[in-house]
């Protein structure tokens, strides 16, 4: 009876073993797509650059100007997880991703792949990017390829078994990684169209602003209602219509905010908003405007706060 | 008449916060903040023609910004880093230098802007946005660094 249960109980744990390696595979683009990606376009690849913050945690910490355009790397975030540290992606073909092809470029952002096929843990925001187009990550690819070489080597992420694991996210991904469009608003307007695809594609506001699960999961039903930071005991607003979001903004408001950093009561944006902030300062008006308008089409959800210490 | 009464009023105020310091200096940092605010609302609402201009108003902008920077680090005592739910970060105290130093450059940005009592019909709207433009860059810079919201 002992003999046969254990070996029922192997069978099923190969069983299930091979059936999580299937689930948790990298998947990549088909060939026929990623034979289709376009050139790219320098001046829409910039505009991409900074609504998508990549020099926010690629460029070294408290780099300002100029120094934005050097991605060498080397941030720390501190997670539940581990620490992650942001490696360089700056043109250089040795240390940096120089040598990447417009392929290898397009599976990072939009399926978290490498180009040796292991997944990317989702400290690096391809949950969000995945929603860009095709257009947009190779007119961004271009314009990173005129930013300036960066030999600078980063170490390896400093995260303990078995969050280590990359194949591990794949399993991850399947429950979490959700590219589609979050939410239909009904009767959207081309502008705010635009505005939910900046915002929950390359402008990643939902990684910071929508709450999380223990296991680092988004929680859909409460998009962009703010919650605890996962880096520390930070509270990260709530954006949504609600009163105890930003409810009562105006649209002007909050393009306002965008480019100044001045909430309406001119209070002024703090801590990690300022970067954002300093980033949507550089894309169109018209951006702003969109990012805006979406702003104040999506579903007002109520703030839930920790209890007082 | 009406110069002289913002100014007393504006003074009485200041008085005001000092004397709540000692003993609670949470207390006291959120008023002298909040006067930061208020004067940065005005300021912002003058030049976007919500509220008319005067180069006295202008001045006293920038006043209540440059008396706000001039003792606020004494304001930050230690054990005075929780409670009340203070949104001090605690690099405040793990960088005093840093902290003072963001000080030092606030209360320099904003009296860069003030002119002596003969220059005050010059100082017009354009003038001031560009004084308020520079004090208020301080704004973010610190709060990048130095403030933390909780909950």
């Amino acid at each position: 009876m002992l003999k046969k249960l254990a070996i029922i109980s192997v069978v099923l744990g190969v069983v299930v073993a091979g059936f999580l390696w299937f689930l948790s595979a990298p998947s990549v683009l088909e060939a026929e797509r990623v034979a289709k990606l376009p050139d790219g376009d320098v001046a829409n690849g910039e505009i991409m650059f900074w609504t998508g913050g990549c020099a926010s945690c690629h460029a070294a910490p408290k780099s300002k100007d100029e120094a934005k355009l050097q991605l060498v790397g080397g941030l720390e975030f501190k997670t539940p997880f581990g620490t992650f540290l942001a490696p360089n992606i700056s043109p250089d073909e040795t240390n940096g991703i120089g040598s990447w092809s417009k392929g290898d470029f397009a599976n990072a952002m939009l399926k978290g792949v490498s180009p040796n096929g292991s997944h990317y843990f989702p400290a690096f925001p391809y949950t969000s990017y995945a929603r860009m187009t095709d257009k947009d990550v190779m007119d961004l690819w271009a314009f990173m390829k005129t930013l300036p070489k960066s030999s600078n080597k980063v170490a390896e992420h400093d995260v303990p078994f078995p969050f280590n694991i990359r194949r591990a996210q794949g399993l991850w991904k399947f429950l979490f990684f959700k590219p589609e469009p979050v939410m239909t608003i009904a009767n959207a307007s081309p502008e705010v169209l635009r505005g939910q695809y900046l915002v929950d594609g390359p402008g990643h506001c939902s990684e910071c602003h929508t709450p999380r699960n223990l296991i680092g999961g988004y929680d859909y039903s409460r998009w962009l209602a703010g919650g605890p930071s996962p880096e520390g005991d930070e509270f990260i607003p709530n954006i949504t219509p609600h009163k105890t979001g930003i409810g009562e903004w105006e649209v002007s408001d909050i393009a306002y905010a965008l480019e100044s950093g001045f909430t309406p009561s001119f209070d002024s944006f703090g801590s990690s908003m300022v970067d954002v902030q300093e980033n949507m300062a550089r894309i169109p008006a018209s951006d702003r405007a969109a990012i805006a308008a979406y702003l104040k089409a999506i579903p007002a959800i109520k703030t839930i706060k920790k209890k007082k210490k | 008449m009406k110069k002289t009464a913002i100014i007393l009023a504006t003074g009485a105020a200041l008085f005001a916060g000092s004397t709540i310091a000692a003993e609670n200096p949470i207390a006291a940092r959120k008023a002298v903040m909040q006067n930061v605010v208020q004067a940065t609302k005005m300021g912002g609402a003058m030049l976007k023609g919500k509220m008319d201009y005067s180069p006295a108003a202008g001045q006293l902008v920038l006043r209540v910004m440059n008396q706000a920077s001039l003792s606020y680090s004494t304001l930050f005592p230690k054990g005075s880093e929780a409670g009340m739910e203070t949104t001090a970060s605690p690099k405040i105290w793990s960088d005093m230098g840093g902290f003072d130093a963001a000080l030092v450059k606030f209360q320099a940005d904003t009296s860069a802007g003030f002119v002596k009592p003969e220059e005050l019909e010059f100082f017009d709207k354009e003038a001031f946005g560009v004084a308020f433009g520079k004090a208020a860059a301080n704004c973010k810079a610190c709060h990048q660094e130095y403030r933390v919201k909780k909950n």
